[in-house]
Order: C-alpha cells, then sequence, then structure tokens
C-alpha cells in the first residue's frame, strides 16, 4: 500500500514536471511577451535592455534551466502585468475557486446521486421520465449559455441576485449551479444506470428474500455496490471542474484561478501560467491518486499495485 | 425515438451549414446601424439585430457552418493521427509506444477545455490555429481507445493465421486490424464531435479561438453579455443553436455506440 501511494506520487511529479516543460517551450517559441508590455514608440535598444533584465536574451537551455530551478524552489518569476510574485499570485485566487469547486460539488452529490437512486429505483415513473430528459438536456447545455440565461432571469429580470463577483452567499449561487449543472448531468446519468445494474444482482434478490426491508436493500446493498462507478466519474469530474471553472469564473466574473488563468494568457503574463499550469496540474493529478485510494476503501476485493 | 432526434437535429444543423449563403435573409457582415438592436420579429429579421444592425439570423445560418466545419475538421485530423499512432502503439509493443502512452497519460490528465485554450493562446488567434490547439488537445482519446482494441484484435485467431502465412506487418496491420478496429473509431469520433463545437465555442467565448466580426456562436455569446439587459435574443439564439445541435450529434454519438459497439466506453 505505501509502496503504492510513493510511486504515485512520484508519477504525479512526473506529470506536473512534463507539463510545465511542454507549456515553457510552448511559450518561449510562440513569441515575445515583452513587446506586448511596451509603449507603441518605444526604442529598439529599451527593448532589448527589458529582456536582459528578464533574461530573455539567454539562450533557451539556460532559461529552462533557471526555470526548473526556480520552479523546484516555488519561484515562477514575476508577473509581467502586475508585478508580482506569480505563484503568490495563484495562491491567493485558490481559495475562490475552491469555495467554488467545492460548493459545486456538494450541490452535485446532493442533488445528482439521489436523483439517479430515485430514478433507478422507479423505473419508467414520471420522476424517471423527467429526470432522464434533463439530464440529456443539462449535458447538452454549455456552461457558457446557461450561465447568461441564468443572469437574463436573475439577475436582469427578477433582480434577485448580483451579475457578478464575490462576497456574499448571494454571489456563489449562480456560479456554483452553473458549474454543477454539467457534472450533476452526467452523475445522474451513471448513478441510475449503476443502480440499476446492481439491483439485478443476486445478492439483492437474496435480501429481498430473507425478508429486508425495501430501505435496507437499497441503502445497504445496492448503494454500496454501485459506489465504484460513482466514485470513479465523480473524481474524473473534479479535475474537469477546474476546467469547467475558467468559464463559470469568466462569466460571472468570480475572482478565482480561472479567471486569473485567462487574463493571463490573453495579456501572455508567462510566469503567471505557468505558476497556473504547475497547480492545476498538480491538483488534478492529486484528486486522482485520492479517488483510486478511495476504491480500496469502497470495495476491499480491489487490490492496488 | 433517440435516433430520430438525433437524426433531425443533426440534419438541420447540417442543412443550415451548407444552404448558409441561400436561406440567410442578409449579409451576416453587413452592418446596418438604423436597425440596430432590433426584436426577433422586426421586418426582414425573423430573429432580429445585434448591436450593429447585423441580422441574427444569417450570423446563425454562417456560424453553423463554422461550427460544423471545425468540428469536422477536427475530428478528421484526430481520428487520422489518434488512430494511427494507437494502431502501430498497438502493434508493435517497443520502447516508442510506451513512451507515446506516457504522453497520452500526461495529456489525459489535464483538464481538455483548458489545454486546448492554453495551446490557442499560444499558437495564435484565428481559424486554423483553433483547429490545430482542439487536435492537439484531443488526439489522446484516439490513440488510448485503439490501442486497447488493437491489443485484443491481434490475438484473434484469424490475425495470428495471416502472420502464420507469412503476410507482411504493414499489410497484416492496415488488411486485418484496421477493419476491425474502425467501428470504434467512428464511435470515439460521432462522440467528439459535439465535445469539439461545444469547446470550440468556449473558446472563442473566453476571447481566443475564432475572432468578430467572424459569425462565430461562441464570439457571439460573448459579445451578448454587454446587451443582456436590453437585447436577450443575442444571448438565447447562439446558445440555443449551440446546445440543440450539440444534443443532436450526441444523440448521434449515442445510437451508433448502441448500434456498433455496444461494448465500448468512453
Amino acid at each position: 500500500m505505501r509502496a503504492y501511494v510513493v510511486s504515485r506520487l512520484a508519477q504525479t511529479a512526473l506529470v506536473v514536471f512534463l507539463s510545465l516543460t511542454a507549456v515553457f517551450f510552448m511559450v518561449r517559441l510562440s513569441g515575445d511577451p515583452v513587446l506586448l508590455f511596451m509603449p507603441m514608440d518605444i526604442q529598439a535598444k529599451d527593448v532589448n535592455e527589458f529582456r536582459q533584465r528578464l533574461g530573455f536574451n539567454d539562450p533557451l537551455p539556460l532559461q529552462y534551466a533557471r526555470f526548473v530551478g526556480g520552479a523546484l524552489r516555488g519561484d515562477f518569476g514575476e508577473s509581467l502585468r502586475y508585478r508580482r510574485d506569480a505563484l503568490g499570485l495563484v495562491l491567493e485566487r485558490l481559495p475562490a475557486t475552491l469555495l467554488l469547486a467545492g460548493t459545486s460539488l456538494l450541490l452535485t452529490v446532493v442533488v445528482a446521486v439521489p436523483l439517479g437512486v430515485v430514478s433507478a429505483v422507479r423505473r419508467d415513473s414520471v420522476l424517471d421520465h423527467v429526470g432522464t430528459i434533463s439530464t440529456v438536456l443539462g449535458q447538452a447545455t454549455p456552461g457558457f449559455w446557461l450561465g447568461l440565461l441564468l443572469i437574463y432571469l436573475f439577475s436582469v429580470q427578477l433582480r434577485w441576485l448580483p451579475t457578478g463577483g464575490m462576497g456574499s452567499l448571494a454571489h456563489l449561487v449562480m456560479p456554483s449551479i452553473v458549474l454543477a449543472a454539467f457534472y450533476s448531468a452526467r452523475i445522474a446519468r451513471l448513478t441510475r444506470s449503476a443502480v440499476l445494474e446492481a439491483l439485478g444482482e443476486d445478492y439483492v434478490l437474496t435480501a429481498r428474500a430473507k425478508g429486508l426491508g425495501e430501505g435496507r436493500v437499497i441503502g445497504k446493498h445496492t448503494l454500496r455496490n454501485s459506489a465504484i462507478p460513482i466514485v470513479t466519474l465523480a473524481g474524473l469530474e473534479a479535475g474537469q471542474v477546474l476546467g469547467g471553472a475558467v468559464i463559470t469564473e469568466t462569466i460571472f466574473a468570480w475572482p478565482g484561478l480561472g479567471r486569473l488563468t485567462v487574463q493571463a494568457l490573453l495579456n501572455r503574463d508567462f510566469p503567471v501560467v505557468l505558476a497556473a499550469v504547475f497547480f492545476i496540474s498538480l491538483m488534478y493529478t492529486l484528486v486522482n491518486l485520492a479517488v483510486d485510494l478511495l476504491y480500496g476503501w469502497l470495495d476491499p476485493r480491489v487490490r492496488l499495485q | 425515438m433517440k435516433k430520430w432526434l438525433g437524426i433531425s437535429l443533426t440534419l438541420a444543423a447540417v442543412l443550415s451549414a451548407l444552404l448558409a449563403p441561400w436561406l440567410a435573409p442578409h449579409d451576416p457582415l453587413r452592418t446596418e446601424f438604423s436597425e440596430s438592436l432590433k426584436p426577433p420579429g422586426a421586418a426582414g429579421h425573423p430573429l432580429g439585430t445585434d448591436q450593429l444592425g447585423r441580422d441574427l439570423l444569417a450570423r446563425l445560418l454562417f456560424g453553423a457552418r463554422l461550427a460544423l466545419f471545425i468540428g469536422g475538421c477536427t475530428v478528421v485530423v484526430t481520428a487520422v493521427v489518434g488512430g494511427l499512432l494507437g494502431l502501430v502503439a498497438g502493434f508493435v509493443e517497443r520502447w516508442p509506444s510506451t513512451v507515446l502512452m506516457r504522453i497520452v497519460d500526461v495529456q489525459l490528465s489535464f483538464p481538455f477545455i483548458l489545454l486546448a485554450m492554453t495551446i490557442n493562446a499560444i499558437v495564435g488567434l484565428g481559424l486554423r490555429n483553433i483547429i490545430l490547439s482542439l487536435s492537439a488537445a484531443g488526439w489522446v482519446v484516439y490513440a488510448r481507445v485503439v490501442r486497447g482494441e488493437v491489443l485484443s484484435v491481434k490475438q484473434r485467431d484469424y490475425v495470428q493465421a495471416a502472420a502464420a502465412l507469412g503476410m507482411g506487418r504493414v499489410r497484416l496491420m492496415f488488411r486485418h486490424v484496421l477493419p476491425n478496429v474502425a467501428p470504434s473509431i467512428i464511435v470515439v469520433a460521432s462522440l467528439q464531435f459535439s465535445s469539439f463545437i461545444v469547446a470550440e465555442a468556449a473558446i472563442s467565448f473566453l476571447g481566443f479561438g475564432v475572432q468578430p466580426p467572424t459569425p462565430a456562436w461562441g464570439s457571439m455569446l460573448s459579445e451578448s453579455r454587454d446587451f443582456l439587459y436590453v437585447a436577450w435574443w443575442l444571448a438565447a439564439f447562439p446558445g440555443a443553436a449551440l446546445a440543440l445541435t450539440a444534443l443532436g450529434v450526441n444523440l448521434l454519438g449515442d445510437w451508433l455506440r448502441d448500434t456498433l459497439d455496444p461494448k465500448l466506453r468512453v
């Protein structure tokens, strides 16, 4: 078990390192960020001096070595735009993203899993059909469109909720619904099929035959057995939530990591891009590791190696 | 039900794209300030006009053309590149395939939309570059699925028999293995198609990808944000077009999977 965790952590480090390397080279080969930050009428001499100061004139391998050395110490350089430590900026935005992602995941679990279970248990009922239609629609509706529709309804027409920003609980409502919608749809569909499959198993028949109440049959014998595929998808989706957060945060002006990344990319603020890539790939791979470890706990037959 | 809804929505999108120049009541780029922000149903503009007086219906139809073109090109590029690499990686089990599959693992450990957006920001904006970025982010799914299939197909008796009869490896790969993994490639392609269309719209929405004034659904939605208080139609229709197209292609892909390859999990 310990050997497994250690080797997976090593893999995580490798993944993070390779993503950073790839982004570093793509960034350096794609053009000159310095020119973008200079006034229009600047002299070539001054541009050169600025480049010299930031180290953009050195040979690429040297720049890369310096970058890796810095990254190992948690130093991604200074943001070209904000003139501040890039990693510090990222860390400052992290709590907002974690709050949004956490609320959405909670919302997903509270809404989607019960919906899927009820749809499966009451198969072909009205509720099942309504659930199926809304999950299919939910999967096809792009988050940024849903966001605009919600803003139109709740901010423009009803004036109940603020259009964007962060501060009160009211600010959190629409962004977390938008972020949760897509994932809820997929998780509700998967929960339904996983529960249906478990309901057809012999142990459920046995449980019913020995006279257990329907509540215990579902709660104890069915749910636990259908948990593995749900946890797998939920884990994979937890990572994708980070991708979804990029769009959701932009629509609702939510001051999180996703919005910072979009702005840094638009501004070609590459130290911030690299610091954000570092954090996102780290979080994503760690979530996947946590999901794999959960398997062993949910299903003792799974042996990790 | 699934099948017919999928087919009719997809067909509607394809026809809009193909017939855009004949169906559109106006040139999608022609601005007319006296006609700006007309609501749906205004004379000559069935779906209204935008802030520059451009006809929304015309822009939607040409937007369909762009969305399907980008989605289609990306699906072809990713299917060919990812499919071939997966085929070779499954066939030749030596170190290059191991390296390739490691790259696939690394890439799959990153949110797709973020990856495509980052690549797009780096390679630059525009139509060709958005296809390039989506392809660079999307080929890995095919490589993984196809390699898995090849590893199993290659053990089957008819492949072993052909190899024993002295058939060359390249011929074996294309004559006997490829036709048997082709259904998986088609299924993955149909399921990927809608996610490429939505991803393109998302990337254009964020300000990368296709740039105004080209009528792309994503950038139309992005522009509509500034007029949400006065012109709901600018947000409602492009989003609906996108969602219905994605829904149609998705349903079609689901149906194809159920028909061609019920065991496949993507």
